[in-house]
């Protein structure tokens, strides 16, 4: 058996102490641990974007990054979006347009329009592309997506 | 995956005593976009994992000193896309790291980890290799600079010793007008890597650079001193032809993503818009 490590890290702004083992990546923490299961598992090679969350401020998949590799980090998943139970304006604007079918890759998506909101606060339909290339919808939602995303642009309250 | 340890050491002298100490067990690891796949996988089977990310020498930094821009080990991708010096003096550089993957895996995987991970398609080689970049590495034994031609070795392969790591890459900044550029083939972006890359380099005295990615074995190079493929009014039958002949360096394979003999043809049609995209931007410096 491997040995297991303890680690220290923020997740949607609660400090957690916790003890993970070298062989499980921060999806399985999040999943699995915490209970935090909007966090999908899926392709787990990096390229479907289902496991999207915020580390120390950057969006990665977290099917790719160890747990260990997270002590000390500030993580935010879909669930530390809607603070005190309020979807935010861009996961309404998902709702109003549409955009979620089977709502597999949603939570992904989210997290990923809420980045490229964050960097590119009125993006162009090239910009949303480049930003949500990480995100597959087998769905098919891609239009509505971006819908959404311009609906959202350059209001204050993304 | 199975059960591994994993180590954190804090200091450079700690990180190369571990990697000598555990040998072929043991696995550096940076960004982790390719090497948690591979544990995944099974591909990757080390008993010990050295995070290399709290090693100060390593730790992500763009630096200009003395004609060199020195990328440090774990700069992620995303930073080198958005460096203005990179953007300035190595923008095929830029636009290579910008294509890696989508902006998950660039915000983690790092440039060091892309050069020692050795796929044949990595998209930083064909930049670096006509940037004539050269590979910072230290082992036990000290430092020493690997000039990226002679770095990859082929699938996988990298002239590293055991328990060596990659310090820097360093790129000489470029003297005179210079035009370069990158083009990728690939059957979807954000996901897939790539079917066929070039990158040229044209410089102000005429010599080309041209840097192919998964046509063969390693990334390769190859120049033309003439001055014929950098000059954009000779005889068009004659640069094609010096072009053909340069590509048959090439030796593709056939597989999931095109046949070796699409990758050859798609070859010379991305060279020829990437050396035209490189002349173009020679004239506008």
């Amino acid at each position: 058996m491997s040995q297991t490590r303890r680690i220290r890290l923020t997740v949607n702004g609660i400090p957690r102490e916790l003890d993970a083992a070298p062989q499980h990546t921060l999806l399985d923490l999040l999943r699995d641990t915490l209970g935090l299961t909007g966090t999908k598992a899926c392709c787990l090679v990096g390229e479907c974007g289902a496991c999207t969350v915020r580390l120390d401020g950057r969006i990665v998949d977290s099917c790719l990054v160890l747990a260990v590799e997270a002590d000390g980090a500030e993580v935010t998943t879909i669930e530390g979006l809607a603070a005190g139970g309020r979807l935010t304006r861009l996961q309404r604007e998902f709702l109003a347009h549409g955009a979620v079918q089977c709502g597999y890759c949603s939570p992904g998506q989210v997290m990923a329009a809420s980045e490229l909101l964050r960097a590119h606060p009125h993006p162009t339909v090239a910009q949303i592309r480049e930003g949500l290339a990480g995100n597959l919808c087998r769905c098919g939602c891609y239009a509505q997506i971006t819908e959404a995303v311009l609906a959202t642009s350059g209001e204050d309250d993304q | 995956m199975h059960d591994l340890a994993y180590e954190r050491p804090e200091t450079l002298a700690g990180a190369l005593a571990l990697l000598q100490a555990r040998g072929r067990h043991a696995q550096p690891l940076a960004g982790g976009t390719d090497l948690i796949i591979g544990l995944r996988h099974g591909t990757l089977d080390p008993d010990t994992i050295v995070d290399t990310k709290h090693i100060p020498e390593l730790r992500p930094a763009i630096t200009d000193s003395g004609g060199l821009l020195s990328i440090s080990a774990n700069t992620v991708l995303a930073d080198i896309a958005a460096d203005r010096r990179v953007q300035e003096h190595f923008p095929a550089l830029a636009q290579a790291a910008a294509t890696v993957g989508a902006v998950q895996i660039r915000n983690r995987a790092t440039l060091a980890g892309n050069i020692c991970n050795a796929s044949p398609a990595a998209d930083t080689a064909p930049p670096l290799l006509v940037y004539e970049a050269e590979v910072v590495a230290i082992g036990r034994d000290g430092m020493r600079r690997i000039p990226i031609n002679d770095f990859f070795a082929g699938p996988g392969q990298t002239a590293l010793a055991r328990g060596e790591l990659v310090l820097a890459v360093d790129l000489p900044v470029p003297t005179g007008p210079t035009g370069s550029a990158f083009g990728r083939l690939t059957r979807r972006r954000g996901a897939d890597l790539a079917t066929v890359s070039v990158c040229a380099c044209v410089t102000g005295s005429g010599v080309t650079r041209l840097g192919f990615g998964a046509v063969g074995p390693r990334p390769l190079l190859v120049t033309d001193d003439s001055g014929l493929l950098a000059d954009p009014a000779a005889d068009p039958a004659a640069r094609a032809g010096l072009l053909a002949r340069l590509a048959t360096a090439a030796s593709p394979v056939s597989d999931v993503r095109a046949s070796r003999d699409y990758r050859m043809r798609m070859l010379l049609v991305l060279s020829q818009r990437v050396l035209s995209a490189a002349i173009t931007r020679r004239g506008e410096e």
